[in-house]
């Protein structure tokens, strides 16, 4: 099963670094954007992992490890498998 | 009294907390090794600045699960004085020992210069040997020194003073000109609730010695070997009983 982990900050911490993306879009003229969060994208294959499995196992290292729960949350979806 | 320095993989100041502890404070001084059990019966255990496994993922997220940092947190736990220098306090705030998160510097870029910071208590295990509104001149490292706390929990920290130093001005005054990384209420350094750990992004080790510019961060040093060696108490009311550790 492939997964994928989507990491950003959460709604309440300033993301200095999407604030320079937004501003270098605006010099380019795409006075469209409004506003822009960067984040983390992790791709992660599991073996011997059932979808059920997958609910808990995958929140599970995202809170321990791939996020940081005091500034960031995560969201995930399966992208192949079962 | 003595000092434990912790390498890591990527750790770059740890020869440079040594050469402080051990040839400047004139204590002994041993290395600890990441994958190492053993603390081998420091009094204090020192997390030196650097890029501990490269920071990947986030500054100190992975050091914090090497097999030293379970014996740290447990000798913490009992009592032990930790010290967290730039990539330590990092580390230390991964694992949880310490409140809040680093963001990068808000002005995005890695800040490497000298900054004054003021002690905000120095009734601390880590600041005893100065003075309560002294201005210490250290230098910085970093590029994630942002200090971040959620509302509720930044409120605690300073309702519990737990605060020990904030980036200042020369003269002392706290600014947002001399808050050079954006760090919530200017904070460059934070001590747990009971007292025995502390970290701080400045580099103590960097100033300890007149010919590097300073010696104002043997002030850090200063303390810590008096709060173990005159074993005098500390005039705040002692937290939890604190527990030697020899091993």
């Amino acid at each position: 099963m492939k997964v994928r982990i989507l990491v950003s900050f959460k709604d309440s911490v300033l993301d200095p670094q999407g604030q320079t993306v937004k501003n270098a879009l605006h010099t380019l003229g795409y006075g469209a954007v409004s506003e822009v969060r960067q984040g983390k994208v992790f791709e992660i294959d599991l073996e011997g992992v059932s979808r059920k499995d997958a609910e808990s196992l995958v929140p599970e290292i995202s809170r321990r490890v791939l996020a940081n729960p005091i500034i960031e949350k995560f969201d995930w979806e399966i992208l192949k498998g079962r | 009294m003595k000092f434990g320095v912790v390498q890591f993989p990527g750790s770059n100041c740890d020869f440079d907390a040594v050469h402080a502890l051990k040839d400047v404070m004139k204590r002994p001084t041993v290395l600890l090794w990441h994958k190492d059990h053993d603390l081998q019966g420091v009094d204090c255990v020192v997390l030196p600045g650097g890029f501990s496994y490269g920071d990947y993922l986030r500054s100190g997220a992975i050091a914090r699960f090497s097999p030293l940092m379970q014996e740290v947190k447990a000798f913490a736990r009992d009592g032990g004085r930790v010290l967290g220098i730039c990539n330590g306090f990092q580390i230390l705030l991964e694992l949880g020992l310490l409140p809040g998160a680093m963001l990068r510097n808000k002005n995005l870029k890695f800040l490497c210069q000298h900054v004054h910071i003021r002690i905000e208590d120095a009734r601390t295990d880590f600041t005893r040997a100065g003075r309560r509104g002294q201005v210490l001149r250290i230098p910085i490292a970093h590029f994630d020194g942002n200090y971040y706390a959620p509302a509720r929990t930044l409120a605690e920290i300073e309702r519990n003073g737990q605060v020990v130093f904030r980036y200042c001005d020369a003269d002392g005054a706290v600014t947002d000109e001399a808050n050079v990384n954006g760090s919530l209420h200017g904070i460059a350094g934070i001590r747990n609730e009971a007292g025995n750990v502390l970290g701080l992004m400045p580099h103590p080790e960097r100033a300890a010695e007149a010919l590097l510019g300073s010696r104002d961060g043997r002030t850090i040093f200063e303390s810590l070997i008096q709060s173990v060696e005159k074993r005098r108490p500390a005039r705040r009311p002692a937290p939890a009983k604190k527990v030697r550790h020899d091993r």
